[in-house]
């Protein structure tokens, strides 16, 4: 038995350089949503962010942070940990390495649906202010019409997978006529859309984690919270699944149901981030790949590992996206393109002769 | 163990399993074999589950294999696919941890890993326990499939041309191991397209063509007129030491 006690010690420490990996990810998110809770066009040391919680403290730096930085923060690692968890499941039930909640044609949706609100519903009316600020009137109604239509994305798939069955090419290509289709009609609406119309579509299309205060927080909370949880609590399964279809049918994996169930909570989740912020690009595909250099394909790891790494890299962006120009602030969602990409292309050359996927 | 009766398939009204009947018992290492299209690797998905008959049983332990849910019958029946490759790379170790997934809840736990590691030391796999699957030569990941098989603790094992793409020593080698877990008591069905090895190994045989079953039984089915009529090649059966070759001579 001696030989068997070496190998289990041997997988263990291998296993537990992982879970550290997790940890470091979590401190560092940690660290950066304190850092993106101090900086901005207006600076607070860490002792005034401190002295928020006492007695001794400063109306103005309390505002900012309570209602303008905190759930800015919170929105940034909830959005990230959404978009980078729904990647890496949507990579393993698609088996596609470039699967993300982009795949799937969510993004086109939601992006149609604002602009259906904005067009049809009149929410559109903008106005500038002094700072020539672009504003949409009518915020709550834009969310609703891109989370609906994030929804019918949703139902098309689930149309298609119970038509033709749940398997990876039929969820890419339904992917590709999804995102052609809303894409063609967010056209289509451009084209009628009068000047204003048309710069707050555009407007609306830049991720911004600005956009949301607590209420959508909180939406946001009630949503991303589950689907963290379901994710986690199927991770065994997505080891299953990357092994094949037939032998996660053979070890006891209900893979049609786990595919659609999968696809469907992440693009809920991604729903629940587009149709707040707007459209966050690339976050959904670079973490998962950033993490599994580390973790390497084990879901038990990559899961936990994408969503704390996945808040840290969105929660940076941020920092950066407030700082660069300050005091003008740019839209998260350019950074993490600027970011992502790249870093994207340095993952891709790096790769050991394209081994770490197939 | 697990039986059939008179069931049929058909792909798009194209009849590929015609009312196969046969009895696997308990312990016993059977080949299926047959030409290319014969219907070996459907009448494999059919047993496992993977397919449903048209019409006809197919009974596990007494069963309908139908009945059962999918974790269910992963602890009765594993099943090693013909070609299989992971999406993202995995050690051996936690590929041979995934079969103990039919009976994990959220994670695997302490028993899991040390079942684990026990096969990985029986099958000779402990020095490579944390290399990378992707990696391995075709012989070891065949040994590192079949000991994901083993963690499954079934009592019975499916596999699909185990020796397809394997060099001589690693053929044997594959079929000697599951020759001694049928020894064992497993239930050990291969589908496999080598005549000799099948002979040399495998206790029972089924032979199909065309989807129907031909031949059932023991060495003494094998007849040069019937190997003939199956595979359309003319062959000579030579008898040597009490092992049956068969000898292909030309085609028919």
């Amino acid at each position: 038995m001696k030989r068997e006690h070496e190998i289990e010690k041997q997988y263990s420490l291998f296993v537990n350089r992982k879970g550290r990996f997790i940890w470091i990810a979590g401190v560092v998110a940690l660290i950066l949503a304190v850092t993106g809770l101090a900086l901005g066009p207006s600076s607070i040391s860490f002792r005034d962010l401190l002295a928020l919680f006492s007695d001794s403290r400063d109306a103005l730096h309390h505002g900012i942070i309570f209602q303008i930085r905190l759930p800015r923060v919170l929105a940034g690692i909830l959005s990230g940990m959404a978009l980078s968890v729904s990647g890496v499941v949507m990579q393993s039930v698609l088996r596609n390495p470039l699967g993300s909640p982009f795949t799937l044609g969510i993004s086109n949706a939601a992006a149609f649906g604002a602009a259906f609100a904005i067009i049809i519903f009149g929410a559109g009316s903008m106005y500038s202010s002094s700072s020539d600020a672009v504003m949409i009137a009518n915020p709550y109604v834009v969310t609703a019409s891109a989370f609906v239509w994030s929804l019918g994305a949703c139902f098309l798939i689930l149309l298609v997978a119970k038509r033709r069955g749940a398997t990876p090419e039929n969820m890419i290509l339904t992917g590709i006529i999804a995102s052609s289709l809303f894409t063609a009609l967010t056209t289509g609406l451009q084209y009628v859309a009068d000047d204003v119309e048309l710069a707050t579509i555009v407007f609306w299309t830049f991720g911004d984690l600005s956009k949301g205060g607590w209420n959508e927080l909180l939406l946001q909370v009630v949503i991303v919270v589950p689907v963290m949880v379901y994710f986690y609590r199927n991770r065994w399964n997505y080891n299953a699944l990357d092994a094949g279809d037939e032998t996660a049918r053979s070890l006891g994996v209900n893979i049609g149901r786990l595919r659609l169930t999968g696809m469907v909570v992440a693009s809920l989740a991604t729903a629940a981030v587009v149709s707040f912020y707007g459209i966050i690009a690339f976050v959904g595909l670079v973490v998962p790949h950033m993490v599994r250099r580390i973790t390497g394909g084990d879901e038990r790891f990559l899961i936990p590992g994408a969503a704390l790494a996945g808040a840290a890299f969105m929660t940076g962006c941020d920092i950066v996206a407030r700082t660069l120009l300050s005091p003008v602030v740019l839209p998260v969602g350019i950074l993490t393109s600027l970011i992502g990409a790249p870093l994207f292309v340095l993952l891709l050359i790096k790769g050991k002769g394209g081994s770490q996927w197939r | 163990m697990i039986s059939l009766t008179s069931v049929h398939f058909a792909y798009n009204g194209l009849k590929v399993i015609n009312d196969v009947s046969h009895v696997f018992e308990k312990g016993s290492f059977t080949a299926i074999l047959g030409p290319n299209g014969s219907g070996k690797t459907t009448l494999i998905r059919l047993m496992n589950g993977l397919l449903k008959p048209q019409s006809g049983l197919v009974e596990v332990m007494g069963r309908r294999a139908g009945d059962y849910g999918a974790r269910e019958l992963a602890q009765q029946m594993a099943y090693v696919p013909q070609s299989q490759y992971n999406l993202f790379p995995a050690t051996v170790f936690d590929t041979v941890l995934l079969g103990r997934n039919p009976y994990v809840s959220w994670s695997p736990g302490r028993d899991d890993r040390r079942i684990t590691s026990e096969i990985l030391v029986r099958l000779g796999l402990d020095d490579i326990a944390l290399k990378d699957i992707n990696k391995l030569s075709g012989g070891q990941r065949q040994r590192v499939f079949i000991a994901r098989a083993l963690a499954q603790q079934p009592a019975l094992m499916l596999l699909d041309e185990p020796t397809a793409s394997l060099d001589l020593k690693h053929q044997h080698e594959t079929l000697h191991l599951l020759r001694e877990l049928s020894a064992g008591g497993m239930t050990v069905i291969v589908s496999i397209h080598d005549l000799n090895l099948a002979l040399k190994y495998c206790t029972s045989f089924m032979i199909l063509d065309g989807g129907r079953l031909v031949a059932e039984g023991g060495r003494e089915i094998f007849k040069e007129k019937l190997i003939e009529d199956v595979y359309k090649v003319r062959v000579k059966i030579i008898t040597e030491e009490e092992q049956i070759f068969i000898l292909p001579v030309e085609p028919v």
